[in-house]
């Protein structure tokens, strides 16, 4: 099959066909989504002992300068101060109209540098904002030449003793630096499965080596973006560009969570971040929908696009993301409904192919997360 | 002897007299991926050729499967319902869909023999 000739690949993209993955686009970069395993065998295998993502497609950008912190603090609504060196955080990046352009986990590697992970299909868009919104003096490289793996689920310590042993002592969104097998590279205890786990950021010329090295481990498998997605799912995670976008805020996606709470309405230092005003207002009044968990019943998949009506059948909603979760063995959606319907225990259907499929409102995340917080 | 043809849309027929065991191809099953839902036709309904049949859910996509032929639905592979990656591990086997006691039996010979669905299947 031909494919456009702008697709690009990750570092780590010879080592996927070798393995059999089947290689699909996905944000401009031609992934793995499966290997031959399957998706069901991927999720679960990643659950019960451990799996290797290869998430090299995501943006890496370091910003450094004088003030960066106060800088950056107008554009992510965390309290960056209040991070120590190596602590991370997820956040969203606002828009004025308090949408959220992008979601990240922003990292302190020392005072004046922080570290971005982006989303791939979010980096250029977000590096313009970045130059655009932060003063002159600031410096913002964009990684290009540094893979990103992330190593999930319960075993992956065990690896990551034999490997970097400093790593075992990270508790869930902090980092170190570490050398693994002669490479050097930036590890972190986080990721998006809802597992224990760690992310490594390094070179891109060493990376397959690494990668080789970890799938080396009987306990590792390699898993592509379909047991991703549905890991991510289970775990109650919203994914950018379906369960949230520019015409959603962080309160209708019920990211609330993600805004510090010094820079909430009566924090110590309240807004000052891009689109606080409209913010604000929903924290005060509420928003009128709210992203909620979905539990499905019966065994059909209720996807993203699938409309969410009420039991007098009026249109209350839309399933943003949805597919089959191989640990729950049942379906598992993420959706938005009118406020009025977000309360747990809801009872509503999916239309899937014209016919009524009961979902109720659920508590997320569907599978307990497991991070390690020491 | 079974006499099995295949369609364009990866469907095979195996046709026992007037009696048509439909299902979908290996490179059907692997296409679609891990299969974790299937909806079957009640026994007794009545399919046009080209008519929806059966729908079939992956962890990746829903597809359909559409009767290759005309006729009445006799039986639906119940197993199917619990155990959906039947048809991931035995697509010509154990995981058949339907059995239609045809109307016009006549049409399976616009269907494709196993030669030629090889070649489409290795040109795509």
């Amino acid at each position: 099959m031909n494919k456009p000739s702008s697709i690009r690949k990750t570092p780590l993209y010879a080592l996927h066909v070798e393995l059999g993955a089947k290689m699909v686009p996905f944000a401009g970069y031609d992934m793995p989504i499966q290997y031959p395993g399957g998706i069901i065998k991927e999720h679960q295998h990643t659950r019960t002992h451990a799996g290797l993502f290869d998430v090299s497609h995501m943006g890496q950008i370091l910003l450094s300068g004088p003030n960066i912190t106060r800088e950056l603090e107008r554009l992510l609504p965390v309290d960056l101060e209040a991070l120590d060196t190596d602590q991370q955080s997820y956040a969203v990046l606002t828009t004025s109209s308090g949408g959220i352009l992008d979601d990240l986990i922003v990292t302190r590697f020392s005072e004046d540098v922080f570290f971005l992970v982006v989303n791939a299909a979010c980096k250029q868009q977000d590096i313009e904002h970045l130059r655009n919104n932060l003063g002159a003096d600031i410096q913002i490289e964009t990684l290009t030449d540094r893979a990103l793996i992330a190593l999930q689920a319960p075993n992956a310590y065990k690896v990551m003793a034999k490997l970097a042993p400093a790593t075992n002592d990270l508790v869930f969104m902090h980092g170190c630096r570490t050398v693994i097998s002669g490479v050097e590279c930036y590890v972190t205890r986080s990721g998006y499965t809802g597992e224990d786990g760690f992310e490594i950021s390094l070179p891109a010329a060493q990376s397959e080596s690494v990668a080789r090295l970890i799938l080396s481990f009987d306990e590792i498998e390699p898993i592509g973006l379909g047991a991703r997605d549905s890991l991510r799912l289970e775990a109650g995670l919203c994914l950018y560009g379906h369960d949230m976008d520019c015409t959603t805020s962080p309160i209708e996606a019920a990211l609330l969570w993600s805004i510090s709470k010094s820079r909430r309405p009566d924090g110590s230092k309240a807004g000052g971040f891009i689109g606080a005003e409209e913010i604000f207002s929903q924290i005060r009044n509420g928003a009128s929908r709210k992203r909620v968990g979905l539990a499905v019943a019966g065994r059909v998949p209720v996807r993203e696009g699938a409309r969410l009506v009420n039991s007098a059948g009026e249109e209350i909603g839309s399933v943003t993301s949805g597919g089959f979760g191989a640990t729950l063995n049942a379906p598992v959606a993420l959706g938005y409904v009118g406020s009025e319907f977000s309360k747990v225990g809801t009872q509503l259907f999916a239309l899937v192919r014209d016919k009524k499929i009961p979902v109720t409102v659920a508590k997320t995340p569907s599978v307990p997360q497991r991070y390690y917080r020491g | 002897m079974r006499n099995t043809k295949y369609t364009d849309e990866h469907e095979w027929v195996a046709m026992e007299g007037d009696i048509a065991t439909i299902g979908l191809t290996d490179f059907a099953q692997q296409q679609l991926g891990d299969i974790v839902f299937v909806d079957l036709p009640e026994i007794g309904s009545e399919l046009e050729k080209g008519e929806e049949a059966a729908v079939v859910e992956s962890v990746k996509a829903a597809g359909e499967i559409k009767s290759p032929i005309a006729g009445t639905v006799i039986e639906v592979n119940k197993q199917l319902v619990e155990a959906p990656d039947r048809i991931n591990l035995d697509p010509m086997g154990d995981g058949w869909f339907i059995k239609l006691k045809c109307s016009d039996s006549a049409a399976l010979v616009e269907l494709m023999d196993e030669d030629a669905y090889t070649e489409l299947v290795n040109q795509s």
